[in-house]
């Protein structure tokens, strides 16, 4: 197994639940899974920023990843957790509804978004995989933080 | 100059030493002009600008050396007793010495030389040189013609007509050079390889054979080496047995007349030739080998006389990293405290005891690490002297600048910042503060008109004076001027610190005629903004006849701020304490409506405009009931007041800053944010953006409403 991993460019993925859709980032860029507590909000910022936490003393900015990517909101629970990552030198956190699992892909299943989904968000889906007829999408990090800078500007 | 990469860090290395010999030679030369006459304050100067001249050498940058030199040639005059200080020469050496400051920056910048303002300079240097009429002003002025093609490289050969020059290589090896394995062959080869060498060796120290010791080094030898390559290249033959022998590097005197003075520029001649008398001794090599390195020991070693301090110096990023882990640190125990304190301990157990000392700890902890970021205001000040200098001359008028608490640290940052706005009020200060030469005759005090700057810690603040000792504001002509542009309505009456704030409001300007040193309508209104943006205040006292003085408060540092927790609408916030000016509760009564949607309370008989915190910040869409709520009177950078209606002051205390990621979003009106006690993140309020957005906003929906109707 770790073999055939160690051939064709394995990449591991950590999965989570949006609104009953499963999505999954690259491990490399989570740098903690917490806890969700109580943000505070931001003064006229767009609806998907939940506000800022205190991580260890650093401010850190949170946003509903549900709410960004125009799916309908759920209530929150005790299982919703927010994911730390970074990009470059931005930390954010990502509001997810439950984190299930880390799965370990090589780069030939997984495959490009068809090009025709015109009411998709552009490239903010990098690829997509099937895993037990599930369709897990792998989100394009670097995307998403951009856009929110050019959306913030 | 392009220095290779790494080359780089040395260079900077060397301009900040020189940063540290220019505090040095600013020091001595205010020590003379005080009257310090004693030879060691000369020498301190001195050898300032000889390290600056012999480093700057090192890195070939010709114009520095060369205007050092000009420089150092009339201390030396000074030292050597041949010129006597006088109060002229004291102003041109201030001005060399300002120079010097400039040229430093400019090579460091890899900025345009002040070539004009140099050859002024030199110009005035030389007339003290020639009076002292020795060779050295004689070969200087010959050497004139070549400084162009001088600057253009190092390369001596390109401007070399007749055959590479000769230098004259002495080298008398130690027995320790003996003794650490090294030998004089190699040396002798690899100088061989630099060019054409004559190799002569003196062996008239040998004694005869029953007394020669065999351990010990009786041989020297002469090298007359014919070669294209600089001094510099020559010496680093010699580098493996540095301090091990005495080497002097000499150009000989048999080059074509115009090249003798070269020696003079390419290297701090003047010691290798003392150093050639003594006997093979270790000590001369010290001033013999004039390399950068030496160069600050010697710098710091003079300045000794006020006990040299140990010093490191480390790198900003990880004093901020430290900073910021101490702030954390501060915030970890708050959070313990406050979990302890829910879990119901009695506050006399162990476990509360322990944290109260742990809490002493981490104060002292924290103190200590904002002292790290501390320096002294020294050198800040030693620029505005320079200041007082120009602006005085400009003017024509005599000045002199006191300046008390140099020692008194304070943020860097603050530093950093700090010194436009104190630019711009010693300008003031000379210029519209002290009264004309005549004037002062007239009033019977002193020609010499005297600006005073000091600094000390106060209560946990900085607090900066600028002071003179000039005819006071003029409030009759203050008020009359506010009225005239409209700054003020004509039939006030103001009480005379009223009208001595009026300097604060924008555009205004005392002075009848605009000189060019200050006076251009940004006035004591810019450093007013630039202080409040550090978290200070200034006010101002005057009396007339005797001066005015302006003082500045400021906070240590800008990694904590004194802020006011409030609660708005659900939300905690901290709004700095430095803007509000007053609180007040809101009362049915002395509020009213001007038009809808916007409100003033009255406050003394004035009206002040009414803002909701919580509405300005999308918390709530209306303020609700007003009655029994609390209004902070913010006072704005125009002089306006306004108040903002919050719910409930929690508390008064000092809270650490977190920079807010503005990457993903930039709320206007949030300065920063900070971590309170319970873990929880409060934002810190910028109130005169919410005051701005506010009105902005106010303005459109009132038009957009006029529209519709």
């Amino acid at each position: 197994m770790t073999e055939v991993a160690n051939n064709s460019n394995s990449v591991e993925l950590l999965t989570f639940k949006l609104s009953d859709q499963e999505y999954s980032l690259d491990i490399m860029c989570v740098r903690e899974i917490r806890g969700w507590t109580q943000a505070t909000p931001l003064p006229h910022s767009p609806a998907y920023m939940k506000g800022v936490i205190n991580l260890r003393g650093a401010v850190l900015p949170v946003m509903d990843l549900a709410q960004r990517l125009g799916l309908p909101v759920t209530e929150h629970t005790d299982r919703n957790v927010i994911i730390v990552v970074k990009h470059e030198e931005t930390l954010a956190g990502l509001l997810v509804d439950a984190v299930s699992d880390i799965i370990a892909l090589s780069d030939d299943d997984m495959q490009p978004p068809p090009e025709a989904g015109e009411g998709m968000q552009q490239g903010v889906i990098k690829s997509l995989t099937l895993i037990e007829d599930r369709m897990i999408r792998t989100l394009d990090l670097s995307h998403l933080v951009t856009t929110l800078q050019s959306d913030a500007a | 100059m392009t220095a290779p990469d790494p080359m780089a860090e040395i260079r900077a290395s060397f301009f900040i030493e020189c940063e540290e010999l220019l505090e040095a030679m600013q020091d001595g030369l205010q020590q003379l002009d005080d009257g310090a006459d004693d030879p060691e304050t000369i020498n301190v100067v001195f050898r300032a600008v000889h390290s600056i001249k012999g480093g700057a050498g090192a890195f070939g940058l010709e114009q520095m050396v060369r205007f050092a030199h000009r420089f150092e040639t009339v201390l030396d005059g000074v030292r050597a007793g041949t010129l006597a200080v006088s109060a002229d020469l004291m102003k041109l050496f201030f001005k060399a010495g300002d120079h010097l400051s400039d040229i430093v920056r400019a090579s460091r910048d890899d900025e345009e030389f002040p070539d004009g303002e140099s050859e002024a300079i030199v110009a005035e240097l030389d007339q003290y040189i020639s009076s002292d009429a020795d060779d050295a002003a004689e070969e200087e002025i010959d050497f004139q013609p070549m400084g162009l093609s001088l600057d253009l490289d190092l390369g001596l050969p390109d401007i070399e007509p007749s055959g590479p020059p000769t230098w004259c290589i002495t080298f008398t090896p130690d027995a320790e050079m003996y003794e650490s394995g090294n030998e004089v062959f190699p040396i002798l080869r690899a100088l061989a390889e630099l060019g054409d060498a004559e190799v002569r060796c003196d062996t008239s120290k040998v004694p005869v054979l029953s007394e020669l010791a065999p351990e010990s080094a009786y041989l020297s030898w002469t090298i007359d080496l014919q070669t294209t390559v600089d001094e510099a290249e020559i010496r680093s033959v010699f580098e493996f047995v540095d301090g091990l022998c005495t080497v002097s590097v000499e150009r000989a005197e048999e080059p074509a007349a115009e090249f003798e003075p070269m020696p003079d520029f390419d290297l701090p001649a003047p010691e290798p030739m003392e150093d050639l008398p003594p006997p093979p001794a270790p000590e001369p090599e010290a001033t013999a080998k004039p390399e950068p390195d030496a160069a600050p020991k010697r710098g710091a070693g003079s300045s000794s006389a006020n006990a040299a301090k140990a010093v490191v110096r480390v790198d900003l990023d990880r004093i901020e990293r430290l900073v910021n882990l101490v702030g954390e640190l501060v915030i970890n125990q708050a959070m313990l405290a406050q979990s302890l304190e829910s879990a119901g301990l009695s506050p006399h157990s162990d476990a509360m005891n322990g944290l109260e000392e742990f809490q002493r700890l981490t104060r002292d902890i924290q103190d200590s690490v904002m002292m790290i970021r501390a320096q002294p205001v020294k050198p800040l000040f030693q620029r505005m002297s320079r200041i007082v200098r120009e602006s005085s001359a400009a003017v024509g008028k005599e000045v002199r600048l006191e300046t008390d608490g140099e020692t008194t640290e304070v943020d860097k940052t603050v530093i950093e910042r700090l010194a436009d706005p104190l630019t711009h009020m010693i300008r003031n200060a000379v210029d519209h503060g002290l009264e004309s030469t005549e004037d002062r005759t007239a009033a019977g005090k002193s020609t010499e008109g005297i600006v005073k700057l000091s600094a000390a810690h106060r209560s946990g603040r900085v607090v900066i004076e600028v002071s003179d000792d000039g005819g006071g504001i003029n409030r009759p002509k203050v008020h009359q001027i506010a009225i005239d542009k409209g700054l003020v309505p004509a039939d006030t009456a103001l009480t005379d610190s009223e009208i001595d704030n009026l300097l604060f409001l924008p555009g205004f300007s005392t002075a009848s005629t605009v000189s060019d040193l200050s006076g251009r309508g940004v006035g004591m209104d810019v450093v007013k903004t630039a202080i409040q943006s550090l978290g200070g205040r200034i006010t101002i006292t005057s009396e007339p006849g005797v001066g005015t003085t302006f003082s500045i408060s400021l906070p240590l540092t800008l990694a904590v701020l004194d802020g006011m927790v409030v609660n708005v609408a659900g939300e905690t916030l901290v709004v700095p304490l430095n803007v509000v000016s007053e609180t007040l509760t809101i009362h049915e009564d002395t509020t009213d409506e001007i038009e809808p949607g916007a409100q003033v309370v009255r406050v003394r008989g004035g009206f002040v405009h009414l803002f909701d915190l919580g509405g300005a910040l999308g918390y709530r869409s209306g303020p609700g009931d007003l009655a029994g709520s609390v209004a902070l009177l913010i006072a704005q950078e125009d002089g306006n007041r306004v108040a903002l209606i919050v719910d409930e002051i929690q508390d008064q205390r000092q809270v650490v800053i977190k920079g807010l990621d503005d990457t993903f979003c930039r709320s206007p009106g949030i300065a920063a944010a900070t971590i309170l006690g319970d873990g929880q993140i409060a934002l810190i309020v910028d109130p005169s953006d919410i005051i701005a957005n506010a009105s902005k906003h106010g303005a459109a929906s009132s038009s957009s409403m006029r529209m519709e109707a």
